[in-house]
């Protein structure tokens, strides 16, 4: 006997289980329509591949998430797309989202399937994206795309996959009823992922008011490496971390994931879809649903058609409608109720309860907390639900957060044994709810606040560098103007050249002067062009260098308010850009016909004489 | 037709408050028996009398500050006070001490400090302890002497009597000091076994008070069975209690013994259905122990030590005062941390 451990807490609500146990897994009626919402999953919603009026086949996919994490949604069964709009759907909230509806042709024609006959021959990735490609989510709960799932983070190797069949809560029997009639599908699921995993142990955990589904999985693993561990009954036995404390010992670290702690969970209806996307090819399509509760005449579990509106289903289980008062989706101690049953199924609906009012009664009257403590007793996590509910009332977030407010799981025991009547859940939901509003406020506020402070950084940075560059340009024509001077001084009485400029103005004068004394040392035989005469050549050469100096500390200026212009990003970038490359090539010009004019000056001589 | 909107849970387990309150009740109705059978009609009046009063009281508050009166009378909580307070007072205690004590209890330990589950304090303890130090001489006086189970206990008019209009003739011999007051005082000048040899000791441990407390025992193991109330305080008194009288109190020539004071005494309905008032104790399992250990010693040290002959009340009261603290250090440690979060925010956190 491997050995179990407990987890604190925990409740013993009447089962009510076996009301949907009662008749074999049925198949529901075609829909008049089928309504894919294309966010089933957690993650980016997919975005249609389809049009409308378009035909698809089944199993064909109709929407894909091209960017991002999450999966594709596929056609349940061939026909025409009627329409891509907002629908209803399964939310708490009652919201709409966007929705694929189509109308089924009865014909029901697969699109080519690709069965993988040996999967040990594909390597993970292709096994991981034809998972994906099935467009399978964690079909337990929030959906949370299997693929990814499968792909824990590099550093944590999965020791333990657990297979969750505990099914805790009330009334639903989904899993149950999968594992007595498809025991062994869910264990080649169960084999693929851990061929994907490669974990040292692999477990199913079913809780012991399942005789009949332990049997079925206990025959269904003989010859493989797979324990099923029976364990008792109680209430959240089998939420993740519960399952996984009373299976391994160990508690997932707050705020971690199971990974952290080697260990992984996987649903039993994911299973079943897994070894269905790759031995037969199929994507995620169809799953199993329990309708039950006192206002349908026909309780238990149906395959259904993902899509199918919940209205078919209940008609399928035979509601009496003056019967119904409340309408859930999920379990008593989690789910949510319905506003309307015009919203589909999808990837993650495991149970619809359609209660009457004696069964599921209005809650009494919320008395004071009389501090019993029987919510802390009842509590899974160890938290103190009591204190937590004073600091939500209270609005004092920051004491329910260090009372560890987030590691509730909102299983609802609290709420369930509280003899006051208290819906602590509920003010905790708030609670959560308003400190991640908070939290996002915050983040907004100090998002805007770098934003303003970058914004004036760089203004200021923008003046200072303005300022510089108005000093550099006042220095520049400082020196132009000093070099003019001191040409006009060079020339006039050959003075010391002020700045830098000038010094070099002087020494390309020297330079000039000295090739005008080589050449004219060399005794040209070139034809002397229509030869000025020196008088009339020194002022000439005199005036292009003042042209060429012009031009040159024009360029300047130029450049310096085509920097500015850039670092401002103002609009005159460009016409700023085509006035340096003109002011470019006027310098350019004026340097050629100065040069061309020394040329000239320094053959005068050798023409002349 | 329009459906339900709610949030989850959708289950209940129908146990409400007043249901709860209603078995505290009955659990405490062996006692009650036990102490009609070896103390005459005091208990039965007193209780009935206190009762009457709380609720009549409470009402008038709940009235006074603008509260739905019956649906808080409905809890049972008012009527619980009273009857507490009327198994613990002495049997002929004059009906206006009771009645004042009933209604500090009420008006001025319960709603004053903002009614049902706001109370710091033991709404019973209060009254009980502000009746003792109010009016020592009857609270001290008026105890019943224990009869055997054969023999003739004061009439239910004397009684009456006694109670309401004071008169002194048809009781006033049956009235004693309680055994562990006999004891304390006589064991200055005796041995013990001289001191026992006095008829309050009885054969067994104190006559009658034994059976009274066995009776509270059962009541409260009832009510552990039930899951009204843990084991952890009452265990965790006289884990106290008990520890304190083998450390300090083992010569029977110089302390009472540990039987007299876990059987005379207020020792059971203190431990079971006292201490355990859920409002104003401590809420995890942890400090539920500490809470109970800190009031089992000081009724020992208080009893052993102080002027007063029993102490429950006032040790129940100063654990009262500890109980934010307590309740600040024992956190439990929740799933997936490595420790508790003990404290404040800010302050020891982690
Ligand atoms: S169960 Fe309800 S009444 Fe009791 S302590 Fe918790 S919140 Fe208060
Ligand atoms: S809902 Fe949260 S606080 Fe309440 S029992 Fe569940 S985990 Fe604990």
């Amino acid at each position: 006997m491997t050995q179990l451990w407990d987890f604190a807490g925990g409740i013993h609500p009447p089962e009510n289980k076996h009301q949907s146990t009662l008749r074999p897994i049925a198949k529901t009626t075609l829909p008049e329509y089928l309504v894919l919402p294309l966010q089933q999953h957690i993650g980016e919603p997919a975005e249609p591949v389809v049009s409308v009026g378009d035909r698809v086949l089944k199993g064909q996919p109709v929407a894909e998430v091209r960017n991002g994490m999450g999966v594709p949604v596929h056609a349940p069964t061939s026909g025409i797309v009627e329409a891509i709009e907002q629908r209803p759907v399964p939310h708490p909230s009652g919201m709409s989202d966007w929705c694929i509806v189509i109308r089924p042709d009865h014909e029901d024609q697969w699109v080519a399937l690709e069965p993988v006959e040996d999967y040990k021959r594909l390597d993970r990735e292709q096994l991981l994206e034809l998972i994906r490609h099935a467009g399978i989510a964690g079909m337990g709960g929030a959906g949370f795309p299997t693929d990814i799932k499968l792909r824990p983070p590099r550093d944590r190797k999965v020791d333990t996959l657990i297979l969750n069949g505990a099914e805790c809560e009330p009334y639903i029997t989904a899993d149950d009823m999968t594992m007595r009639e498809h025991a062994g599908e869910v264990v080649s699921g169960l084999e693929i992922m851990a061929w994907i995993l490669r974990p040292s142990r692999c477990v199913i955990g079913i809780e012991d008011n399942k005789p009949e589904a332990v049997a079925a999985m206990r025959q269904a693993v003989e010859g493989t490496q797979i324990e099923v561990l029976v364990i008792p009954t109680k209430y959240p036995s089998g939420g993740e971390k519960q399952l996984i404390r009373i299976l391994t010992g160990q508690e997932v670290p707050s705020g971690g994931i199971p990974a952290d702690i080697g260990v992984m969970c996987q649903n039993i209806g994911t299973a079943v879809a897994v070894g269905r996307a790759v031995f037969e090819g199929k994507p995620l399509i169809s799953r199993i649903v329990t309708i039950t509760g006192d206002a349908v005449q026909d309780p238990g579990n149906f395959e259904v058609l993902i899509g199918t509106p919940v209205q078919d289903l209940l008609a399928a289980a035979g509601l009496q409608q003056e019967r119904l008062n409340r309408l859930i989706l999920g379990g008593p101690m989690m789910g949510y109720t319905l506003t309307t049953d015009n919203v589909p199924l999808v990837k993650t609906s495991n149970c619809v309860i359609a209660a009457t009012e004696k069964e599921l009664p209005a809650p009494p009257p919320e008395q004071p907390c009389i501090r019993c403590g029987q919510c802390a007793e009842a509590c899974p996590m160890d938290l103190l639900p009591q204190q937590l509910f004073w600091y939500s009332k209270a609005a004092e977030f920051e004491k329910a957060e260090h009372l560890n407010l987030f590691d509730c799981i909102e299983c609802g025991a609290c709420s369930y044994v509280c003899p006051s009547a208290i819906p602590l859940v509920q003010y905790y939901r708030f609670a959560k709810g308003e400190i991640r509003t908070q939290r996002a406020e915050q983040l907004k506020a100090d998002r805007a606040r770098e934003r303003f402070e970058a914004r004036q950084a760089r203004l200021d940075r923008e003046q200072q560098e303005k300022d510089q560059r108005r000093k550099e340009r006042a220095k520049a024509a400082a020196a132009a103007q000093a070099k003019k001077q001191a040409e006009a001084d060079n020339a006039a009485a050959d003075g010391q050249a002020p700045d830098d400029r000038a010094a070099k103005a002087a020494l390309v004068q020297q330079a000039l002067e000295r090739k005008k004394a080589k050449t004219a040392a060399q005794t040209s035989e070139q034809p002397a062009p229509a030869a000025p005469d020196i008088a009339e050549e020194k002022p000439d050469v005199d005036a292009l260098e003042k042209q060429l100096t012009q031009a040159e500390a024009k360029l300047n200026t130029m450049q310096g308010m085509l920097d500015d212009a850039r670092a401002q990003q103002a609009e005159n970038v460009e016409k700023l850009e085509r006035a340096v490359a003109k002011n470019h090539d006027r310098v350019q010009r004026a340097r050629q016909a100065l040069e061309l004019a020394r040329k000239q000056i320094a053959e005068q001589p050798a023409s002349s004489q | 037709m329009a459906l339900v909107q709610q949030s989850s849970p959708h289950a209940h387990n129908a146990r409400p408050t007043s249901r709860v309150m209603l078995w505290v009740i009955l659990a405490a109705l062996p006692g009650l028996m036990a102490q009609t059978f070896f103390f005459g009609w005091g208990n039965l009046i007193n209780v009935t009398w206190c009762i009457a009063l709380a609720l009549v009281s409470e009402g008038a508050i709940l009235k006074l500050r603008g509260k739905p009166v019956a649906f808080f009378l409905r809890d049972n909580t008012a009527a619980v006070t009273g009857l507490l307070l009327g198994l613990s007072l002495p049997q002929f205690t004059p009906w206006w001490v009771s009645a004042m004590a009933v209604f500090s209890a009420i008006v001025v330990a319960k709603q004053l400090y903002g009614g049902l589950g706001a109370n710091p304090f033991n709404p019973a303890m209060v009254g009980y302890a502000l009746a003792l130090i109010s009016f020592p001489v009857a609270m001290t006086t008026n105890w019943a002497e224990a009869a055997t189970l054969w023999g003739d206990i004061p009439g239910f008019g004397d009684t009456l009597a006694k109670i309401f209009t004071g008169s002194q003739t048809a009781v006033d011999g049956w009235t004693m000091a309680t055994p562990l007051d006999e004891y304390k005082h006589k064991i200055a000048s005796h041995t013990s076994t001289e001191v026992l040899t006095h008829p309050t000791f009885g054969n067994l441990i104190a006559l009658g008070w034994e059976w009274v407390n066995l009776a509270f025992l059962t009541g409260g193991i009832l009510l552990i069975a039930l899951r009204i109330i843990t084991w952890h305080i009452p265990v965790a008194f006289l884990g106290g209690i008990t520890v304190m009288s083998l450390a300090f109190g083992s010569n029977p020539d110089q302390y009472a013994p540990l039987q007299l004071h876990l059987l005379a005494g207020g020792t059971m309905l203190g431990a079971f259905f006292i201490a355990t008032d859920p409002v104003s104790a401590a809420s995890s399992h942890q400090g539920k122990l500490i809470y109970g250990a800190g009031i089992g010693i000081l009724v020992y040290l208080i009893r052993s030590w102080g002027n007063y002959p029993d102490a429950v009340a006032f040790s129940v009261l100063l654990m009262n005062f500890a109980v934010p603290f307590i309740d600040h250090y024992t956190p439990p440690r929740t799933y997936g941390h490595h420790k508790a979060r003990r404290g404040l925010p800010g302050r020891n956190g982690g």
